[in-house]
């Protein structure tokens, strides 16, 4: 099912020529208001072809260290699910890279599902991934999701029993979040071996396009991974950049990501 | 609907307790959940397993548990006869034992290696390391800075029993912190690692679980109220953090329509000061570390800081069984200040010769306040959770008696 243009769009295009998507995701309000916005926009000039913008949370128990670190800010910042909104629709009025909203499951509960989801819309956003709400765990949230007019992004994880993919694959939109290892977000030194074949086993299942994440670090793994699957998320990495070289740090990172993916491609 | 969805529902249905708890995880952890939740109903019926279980609570535990009125308790309350069920009696100083063994024969079945746990005052820690050393098992607990520093005496008695203590300097550096950083080692090491919560809180079939590893309480309370009485008692009071004193305590009772269930809170320095842990008091519905709960929250969602003197307390949610059981009316939900607390944790000690933890201390000082204001006066059972050893230190550091330390 394909919702306006947008998410699936950019996947197909990208696809046509060959390339991976480049995915990269941030912490709204990191590192303060002003060099977020200068961030977003710098990842969205460096080739970007769909960002994640991560709405802070003050128990981010799927995260690691830097993302945690990143989000305590944010939140110390005055970051809000609405502040997020605001961002999207100022980041809308110069890029049209589709944007998915990555957000734990309580602050949008408590903002309300339905009133989100058609705010967000509005705000400009394409997709909406929330990490603690898995396949099954709550119909009724689910169905409101899967009937807006948000791509509902699904996460698949290495531990998720064969019998169960079908089954989360069916409900998810836009593309297939597979994460790359059991853990937290975080960078890795190395990806796992297997991953390639994982890829191609979920691809008998999976008609959607398949993104991974999760310990993507250097340009090097994003090539790698980049050969294996249709997209690439790069987060922990890319906030690590912003810490150390500010929003045109961010840039570079992606930029190089992006250099050493399309390459990978011809 | 087909089978298939038939099965699901009713898998659904347990997951809950009306509109609350559920598994709002992240995807990694669904095989885990599930491989939990077929090894525990196996267990259930595995009359190997529950006779071990029965022997070591017995045998190793001390159970039964003692019921004991508590005479010059009931003088300086003005109230009716008042029961302890005597869970302070237990190995370690507390009921979170009755759990840790459970869970344990449970990983040992499931053949996981290693086991890790998230603890505020260092009880439910203590009770994990205390069974991990008993069964040979790996052992990590995860415990708040704040609490390491308010907790010392049980930090390093988790090190004698030879469990790995990892302090938590994320966010509150509390239980809530703790528990994320146990949920984060989970996700990442899930293939050989069982988590032991220690409360009725978290994804199903953790409350649930818990809650019948505890329902041994009342379970016994009940018999011994029956024998020694001749009845069941007019109310049952236990002090409610994440809830697993009070649900094990609840649960024998809760067909007894006639038996007033009482949960009390912590309300830390007044629930208008901001500064409490009364979730079902002053929160609203929302989902924390795998369920839905009350919970304590700004307007955004942002989880709120919780308070409490007693560190067992200190948490923003509540077991998902307290949330149904305060929605449909079927329990009482009240609150105690860290001075009523504290004064409580006093005057057991002065009157019964009995210092209970602090956490234990909040149903005494309702049942001291509320006199014979409840259930007509009737008897009343109290669930004495846990021994107050652990909280001398702290308790005197707050009273300016420094120098004997």
């Amino acid at each position: 099912m394909t919702k306006g243009p947008g998410i699936s769009e950019r996947f197909a295009q990208r696809r046509s020529e060959g390339r991976a998507a480049l995915i990269p995701y941030l912490t709204v309000g990191y590192p303060d208001t002003q060099q977020s916005a200068e961030c977003l926009t710098a990842v969205a000039e460096a080739g970007a072809d769909i960002i994640e913008f991560g709405i802070p949370f003050s128990d981010p128990l799927a995260d690691g260290p830097t993302i945690q670190a990143a989000t305590f800010v944010a939140l110390q910042n005055g970051m809000t699910v609405e502040g997020t909104l605001e961002a999207l629709r100022r980041f809308r009025a110069s890029w049209d890279t589709p944007v998915v909203l990555f957000s734990y499951l309580n602050p949008i509960l408590q903002y309300g599902m339905g009133r989100f989801i058609s705010d967000a819309a509005e705000a400009g956003a394409q997709g909406l991934l929330l990490t603690d709400l898995p396949a099954g765990a709550d119909p009724d949230l689910e169905g409101e999701m899967r009937d807006g007019p948000l791509d509902f992004i699904r996460l698949l994880a290495p531990t998720t029993e064969p019998d169960r993919v079908p089954r989360v694959a069916e409900g998810g939109q836009g593309f297939l979040y597979y994460i790359s290892r059991t853990g937290v977000t975080g960078a890795t030194q190395q990806l796992r071996d297997g991953l390639g074949g994982e890829i191609e086993a979920l691809r008998e299942v999976v008609e959607l396009p398949i993104a991974v994440g999760f310990g993507i670090s250097t340009p090097g793994q994003a090539a790698m991974v980049a050969g294996v699957a249709d997209g690439v998320v790069v987060g922990s990495a890319l906030i690590t950049a912003l810490t150390s070289g500010g929003p045109d740090g961010a840039g570079e990172l992606v930029a190089s990501f992006r250099a050493a993916m399309d390459q990978a491609a011809h | 609907m087909s089978r298939d969805q038939a099965m699901e529902a009713s898998a659904q249905a347990d997951d809950r307790f009306g509109a609350f708890g559920g598994r709002y995880v992240p995807e990694t952890l669904i095989a885990a959940l599930d491989e939990l939740t077929a090894a525990y109903a196996a267990a259930r019926q595995d009359d190997a397993f529950q006779e071990e279980l029965r022997d070591l609570l017995r045998d190793y535990v001390g159970r039964p548990t003692p019921l004991y009125r508590a005479r010059r308790l009931e003088e300086a309350a003005s109230s009716g006869e008042l029961y302890l069920k005597r869970e302070d009696l237990n190995h370690t100083g507390a009921h979170k034992i009755n759990n840790t063994i459970g869970q344990t024969l449970l990983a040992r079945r499931m053949g996981k290696g290693r086991i890790i746990a998230e603890t505020g005052a260092g009880q439910h820690g203590v009770a994990t390391a205390t069974a991990c050393a008993l069964f040979d098992i790996e052992c990590v607990v995860y415990m708040g800075e704040e609490d390491v520093e308010r907790q010392a005496l049980n930090v390093y008695r988790m090190e004698l029993l030879g469990a790995e203590v990892r302090p938590v300097g994320s966010g509150t550096r509390t239980l809530k912190d703790a528990t994320n950083e146990a949920i984060r080692d989970w996700v990442t090491n899930v293939q050989g690692t069982h988590y032991i919560i220690g409360s009725v809180v978290g994804p199903a079939p953790f409350p649930r679980m818990v809650r019948d590893f505890q329902a041994v309480i009342g379970e016994e309370a009940r018999a011994q109220m029956l024998e020694r009485v001749g009845r069941l008692p007019a109310a049952v009071i236990a002090c409610v953090g994440g809830g697993s004193n009070a649900m094990g305590i609840f649960h024998a009772f809760i067909d007894d329509q006639e038996v007033e269930l009482i949960g009390v809170e912590a309300a830390g320095e007044g629930l208008d000061s901001g500064r409490h842990s009364a979730s079902l008091a002053a929160g609203r519905p929302g989902v924390l570390h795998g369920a839905m709960s009350y919970l304590l929250q700004d307007a955004d969602g942002q989880v709120a800081p919780a308070h409490s003197v007693s560190a067992g307390l200190d948490y923003p949610g509540v077991g998902p069984e307290h949330s149904h059981l305060k929605e449909i009316g079927r329990a009482r939900y009240v609150s105690v200040t860290d001075g009523e607390a504290l004064d409580a944790f006093h005057r057991l000690g002065e009157l019964e010769g009995i210092i209970p933890a602090l956490e234990s201390a909040h149903a005494i000082a309702y049942a001291l306040r509320a006199g014979s204001g409840y259930a007509d006066g009737g008897p009343t059972l109290i669930c004495l959770s846990g021994r107050g050893d652990k909280d001398v230190a702290h308790v005197a550091r707050l009273e300016g008696r420094d120098s004997i330390l």
